[in-house]
């Protein structure tokens, strides 16, 4: 039987009281948001705050809207808001491709997209996605409110730019025209952490050539969730089957898979490279290439 | 710390650790121990209740979360002696074996038809994706959902 160690409880009525209470008692207190990865961590004793800062009630953290050139989204959005959001969809398919394979249907009515940005577990689905469309972080201090790029929110496994007494309130994600996006993940049963994923995001101009590139890798030992050399050689490209392939095999030769009872790492390896050439695939379908090619239709 | 409760309809008040896990409170505070204990993982969904109109698994949230709030759990499908199209169809199909998955099962089936009343057999198999039936009695358990589907408006 599991049962998490004693510990206080606290409702956090707005973000500034949440951030009072965080201040009132000191590092050892933890936001508490859909708790689907905290509690768990809390039964094993991995976890073990003395305090948990409920924010469950601050409604106005839960929202998906479009302001100033940007996909916001509240933090306190839960996986299956995100997952049925025609406005997120719309703007970034890898977000709805992406939902549809983290946990289940009942974990996705509980877990957060803060939670699980700030969980910041390797194996996080969400943290790839948003460092593929190069988003940026807003996180809320005593201080008042700053900005942190996706790719430089995360430190670490399990550590984020986040304070003591921080709590991050919304990702925004630029909205560029010639976009096309795209995740795919594989995983040992449905429900599961991935054992790979890679997320995809093309910007492709008028004539066709690669303006940007974003890639995200999952569970695959990037820095920062970013096959950041796989980028650098897109850009000024055509898109293409060849380019695709050899991206992929430079975010393969780059990233750090780690073996583990999910799969050694030469299967990951693999599946980085794999991967991220299907992802950039699909993508570039949707940015509007290669109509009828067939390349990557088969692919999920 | 004090909480209240509505539980299937009534209201409970008690006096809680922060640390009490919604299952254990349902269980052992208030004896209805239709709703099930299995992994403790977060995994099986034999434990899934709901809060407000929202299935949970009910290991992985504390009571306090709940305080003020509405739970329904398997023991509130029926309406008095009159059973849900859920626990007709789950009867009708075979729809349990040992019957340890079966009151999660039955939470998330009526969820589902709640919000979709046509399920196709992937919509269902979605649905319980979460959960685990250790009788591997899927197949039967997909049919049932869809016979309950097909019998909703049935007197
Ligand atoms: C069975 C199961 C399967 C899963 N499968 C997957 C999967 O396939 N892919 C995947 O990506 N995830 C998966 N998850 C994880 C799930 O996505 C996370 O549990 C969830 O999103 C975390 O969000 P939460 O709201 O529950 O966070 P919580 O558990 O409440 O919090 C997690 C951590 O983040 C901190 N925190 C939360 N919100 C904030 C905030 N706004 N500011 C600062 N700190 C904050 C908390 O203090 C805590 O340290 C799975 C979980 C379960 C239980
Ligand atoms: S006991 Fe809660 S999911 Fe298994
Ligand atoms: S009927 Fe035995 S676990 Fe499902």
């Amino acid at each position: 039987m599991q049962v998490p160690a004693q510990v206080e409880y606290e409702k956090a009525s707005s973000v500034s009281h949440a951030l009072s209470l965080l201040a009132r008692y000191g590092p050892e207190a933890r936001i508490l948001a859909g708790g689907h990865s905290l509690i768990p961590m809390m039964k094993l004793r991995l976890a073990q705050p003395e305090v948990l800062v409920d924010v469950n009630g601050l409604a106005d953290l839960r929202f998906i809207r479009v302001a100033g050139g940007e996909l916001r989204i509240g933090t306190l959005t839960t996986h299956a808001q995100l997952l049925d959001s025609a406005l997120a969809a719309g703007h970034f398919a890898i977000l709805r491709d992406a939902e549809r394979v983290i946990a289940d249907p009942i974990v996705r009515e509980w877990g957060t997209v803060g939670g699980s940005l700030c969980q910041a577990d390797p194996s996080e689905d969400l943290s790839a996605a948003f460092a593929a469309l190069k988003g940026t972080m807003i996180i809320a201090g005593p201080g008042g409110k700053r900005e942190v790029s996706a790719r430089e929110f995360h430190t670490g496994p399990y550590e984020t730019v986040v304070g003591p007494v921080e709590m991050l309130t919304e990702v925004r994600l630029p909205v560029k025209a010639g976009a096309g996006t795209a995740y795919v993940k594989v995983s040992r049963r449905a429900g599961d952490w991935p054992v790979g994923a890679a997320g995809a995001a093309l910007w492709l101009d008028r004539a066709g050539v690669i303006t940007d590139a974003g890639i995200g890798l999952t569970a695959l030992g990037a820095q920062h969730f970013v096959a950041a050399e796989a980028e650098d050689y897109l850009r000024g490209r055509r898109p293409g089957p060849e380019a695709f392939a050899e991206a992929g095999a430079i975010a393969a030769a780059n990233c750090r898979p780690a073996a583990d009872q999910r799969g050694p790492e030469d299967y990951k390896r693999h599946l980085a490279g794999e991967l991220t050439r299907r992802a950039l695939a699909v993508a570039a379908r949707r940015a509007g290439w290669g109509e009828g090619t067939g390349l990557g239709e088969r692919t999920p | 710390m004090k909480i209240t409760m509505y539980v299937n309809g009534s209201e409970h008040a008690r006096d809680v650790e922060p640390r009490m896990l919604l299952i254990h409170f349902i269980r052992d505070e208030l004896g209805l121990t239709g709703s099930h204990w299995g992994c403790d993982t977060s995994n099986c969904g034999a434990c899934v209740m709901w809060l407000d109109e929202v299935p949970v698994k009910s290991c992985t949230v504390l009571a306090v979360m709940a305080d003020g709030r509405r739970v329904t759990t398997v023991e509130g499908l029926a309406r008095g002696t009159r059973l849900d199209p859920v626990q007709q169809g789950f009867t009708a199909c075979h729809g349990l074996q040992c019957g340890f998955c079966t009151p999660g099962m039955m939470m998330t089936a009526r969820w589902l038809l709640d919000h979709n009343p046509a399920p196709t057999e992937t919509d269902v198999r979605e649905a319980i994706s979460g959960q685990v039936c250790r009788c591997t009695g899927y197949q039967n358990i997909v049919k049932s959902v869809l016979w309950a589907a097909a019998h909703e408006g049935d007197a």
